[in-house]
C-alpha cells in the first residue's frame, strides 16, 4: 500500500455513514433488552437490532424518566452478534450519543421514545463517526434532522402502541409533501421551505430525486407481517420493530414471519401464507383512544 | 434484442445497483433490461446478475427460502457474468466462517466477514484495480475481506496486502461498494464486458 493511499482514507463521511442506513434497506430491525433476544433476532433473519432498555410498551407502563440503556448491555449484544447493533440516545443528549458510539454502536437512534434531554435542539450529528438515525412525522421535520446529519429518517409512528396508524399518517405525510415539492417552480419551493422552516438546499434537492436523500425506514407501532408489508407499500425502504416482536405471544415466528413479508409485500398470495399462524401479536393501545399528553411523537420536532 | 440483467433483491442496497448498471449500459452503449428478482424463477432468465450488499445473514437466509440459491450455482455454472458486492462477496463465497451464513460457493475463496471492524471502521479511499488505468474511489461499509483464494482465482485489488477485489470465472466480487459512487467502471469490468466479448464470439 501507498501513503497516498493513507492520506486519501476517510472515515464517518456522508458518503460511508448514508452508505451504512442503505445496506439495511428491504430489512427489518428489531428492539432488543439483551443478549438472548439479540440471537432470536438475528437468526429470525434481522438485518440488524436496537438495544434498548425496555420495549417502549414497557417504557409506557413504566412511565419516568427513559434513557439511554446500560452499555454493558450494548457490549454483551455487540459480542452475541453479527449483524449491526443500534442504541437509543434521548434527543438533545449529545454525551449518551457520545458514549454509545465509542461502545461501538453503529448507528445511534437520538429517539423520541426516550425522555428528550434538550427541549429546543436536537443533536449536532454531522461531527460523529456512526451515523445517526431519526424520527420524522412530516417531511420540514425529516429534512431538519438530515440538515443535523441524520443518516436515515425514520417514521415516528406512536411507539409502543402496536397501531400502525400513526406510521402510516406520518409516511403519507412525507411522501405527499414530495410530491407537491416536485410539481412546484424553483421560487415555490423556496417559499415552501421558508414557511415550514425546512432547510432550503434540501427542499430542492428532496425534489429532484422525487424522494428523502437519504433512506426512509418505518417505525412506530407496527405489530403484524401486515403492517410490515403495508409500510412498505406506502413506499418505506425498510421496517423498525419495537415491541412487536417480543411482545408478542411467539417471538420467534412473529420475527420470521415480519421479514419473509417484507421480501415479499407486493405479492398476496405469499403474504397471505406467512400472516398465518404467528401466533397472537402484542395487546397494543389505539392510537385513537390514547391522551395527547401520552403521545410521544410531538416530542423534538 | 436487449440482454436482462437482474439485481438481487431480497435485502439490501439494491436501487444503487439497479441504477449503476443502467449507467453502465449507456456508457458502452449497450441496450439491456434490468430486473429486480426476489423470488425464484426469474434468474434463469438472466444473462447476467448483480449479488448486492446488505446484511449476509439475512440475504443469505431468504435466498434459501426462496428457492434462489440453486439458481445463482446455475448461471455461474453457466458460466454467466455476476457482479457480487461486499455481503454479495460473503454470500458468493466458498466459506464465511460462519454458520449463520450458507455460503454459495461460486467465488473459490475464504472470506472474513466484518474484517474491517465496526461501523465507526467503515472508510472510502482510492483503490488500484486489476484491469483499470486510474484508481477506483472504494467505499468500505463494515466490510469483508479475502482470508484464502483458490489457485484459480485472480486478485484486482488489495488492501493493506489483504484482496479486496477478485475474479473467479464469470464471477467479480468485491469487499467495496462500486454501486454507490457514479463511476461504473467496475460495473462495465464485470458485467458489461463479458456480455460484449459474449455477443461478439
Amino acid at each position: 500500500m501507498t501513503e497516498t493511499d493513507l492520506e486519501e482514507l476517510r472515515r464517518g463521511t456522508d458518503l460511508v455513514k448514508r452508505g451504512f442506513a442503505r445496506m439495511q434497506k428491504g430489512g427489518v430491525i428489531m428492539d432488543v433488552v439483551n443478549a438472548k433476544q439479540a440471537r432470536i433476532a438475528e437468526d429470525c433473519g434481522a438485518v440488524a437490532v436496537m438495544s434498548l432498555e425496555a420495549v417502549p410498551a414497557d417504557i409506557r407502563k413504566r412511565g419516568g424518566v427513559a434513557r439511554m440503556a446500560d452499555p454493558a448491555a450494548l457490549t454483551e449484544i455487540l459480542d452475541e452478534v453479527s449483524i449491526p447493533v443500534m442504541g437509543k440516545a434521548r434527543i438533545g443528549h449529545t454525551k449518551e450519543a457520545e458514549i454509545l458510539q465509542a461502545k461501538g454502536a453503529d448507528m445511534v437512534d437520538e429517539s423520541e421514545v426516550l425522555t428528550p434531554a434538550d427541549d429546543d435542539y436536537h443533536i449536532d450529528k454531522r461531527d460523529f463517526t456512526a451515523p445517526f438515525v431519526c424520527g420524522a412525522r412530516n417531511l420540514p421535520e425529516a429534512l431538519r434532522r438530515i440538515d443535523e446529519g441524520a443518516a436515515m429518517i425514520r417514521t415516528k409512528g406512536e411507539a409502543g402502541t402496536g397501531d400502525v396508524n400513526q406510521a402510516v399518517t406520518h409516511q403519507r405525510a412525507i411522501k405527499g409533501a414530495i410530491r407537491e415539492l416536485d410539481g412546484m417552480a424553483y421560487e415555490e419551493r423556496e417559499r415552501w421551505a421558508r414557511e415550514h422552516g425546512a432547510p432550503r438546499d434540501l427542499a430542492h434537492e428532496t425534489a429532484e430525486m422525487g424522494r428523502l436523500p437519504v433512506v426512509n425506514f418505518a417505525a412506530g407501532g407496527i405489530a403484524t407481517p401486515a403492517d410490515a408489508a403495508l409500510m412498505m407499500h406506502h413506499g418505506c425502504d425498510g421496517i423498525f420493530v419495537g415491541s412487536g416482536i417480543f411482545g408478542a405471544e411467539n417471538p420467534e415466528a412473529m420475527g420470521t414471519a415480519i421479514v419473509e413479508a417484507v421480501n415479499n409485500w407486493d405479492d398476496p398470495e405469499r403474504l397471505s401464507e406467512i400472516a398465518t399462524n404467528v401466533g397472537k401479536g402484542m395487546k397494543g393501545q389505539s392510537n385513537a383512544d390514547m391522551p395527547e399528553e401520552e403521545k410521544l411523537q410531538g416530542r423534538g420536532v | 434484442m436487449g440482454r436482462k440483467i437482474g439485481v438481487i433483491a431480497v435485502q439490501g442496497n439494491v436501487s444503487e445497483h439497479v441504477a449503476a448498471i443502467e449507467r453502465a449500459a449507456d456508457a458502452v452503449g449497450m441496450s439491456v433490461s434490468v430486473v429486480e428478482i426476489r423470488e425464484a424463477g426469474h434468474v434463469p432468465d438472466c444473462d447476467a446478475l448483480a449479488l448486492p450488499g446488505g446484511e449476509s445473514t439475512t440475504i443469505s437466509r431468504l435466498l434459501g427460502m426462496e428457492g434462489i440459491d440453486a439458481e445463482i450455482v446455475d448461471h455461474v455454472a453457466a458460466g454467466k457474468p455476476v457482479l457480487a458486492t461486499c455481503a454479495g462477496l460473503i454470500v458468493a463465497s466458498r466459506d464465511a466462517r460462519d454458520d449463520r451464513v450458507d455460503t454459495l460457493g461460486v467465488v473459490d475463496a475464504v472470506v472474513d466477514r466484518n474484517a474491517f471492524g465496526r461501523q465507526v471502521d467503515s472508510f472510502e479511499a482510492g483503490l488500484d484495480v486489476g484491469g483499470l488505468d486510474d484508481p477506483f474511489h472504494a467505499v468500505f461499509i463494515r466490510a469483508p475481506v479475502v482470508d484464502e483464494v483458490g489457485p484459480d482465482v485472480e486478485v484486482l485489488a488489495t488492501w493493506e496486502d489483504r484482496p479486496v477485489a477478485i475474479r473467479d470465472g464469470p464471477v467479480v466480487a468485491t469487499s467495496f461498494h462500486p454501486e454507490l459512487t457514479d463511476d461504473n467502471r467496475i460495473h462495465r469490468l464485470a458485467l458489461f464486458d463479458p456480455l460484449r466479448a459474449s455477443a461478439s464470439a
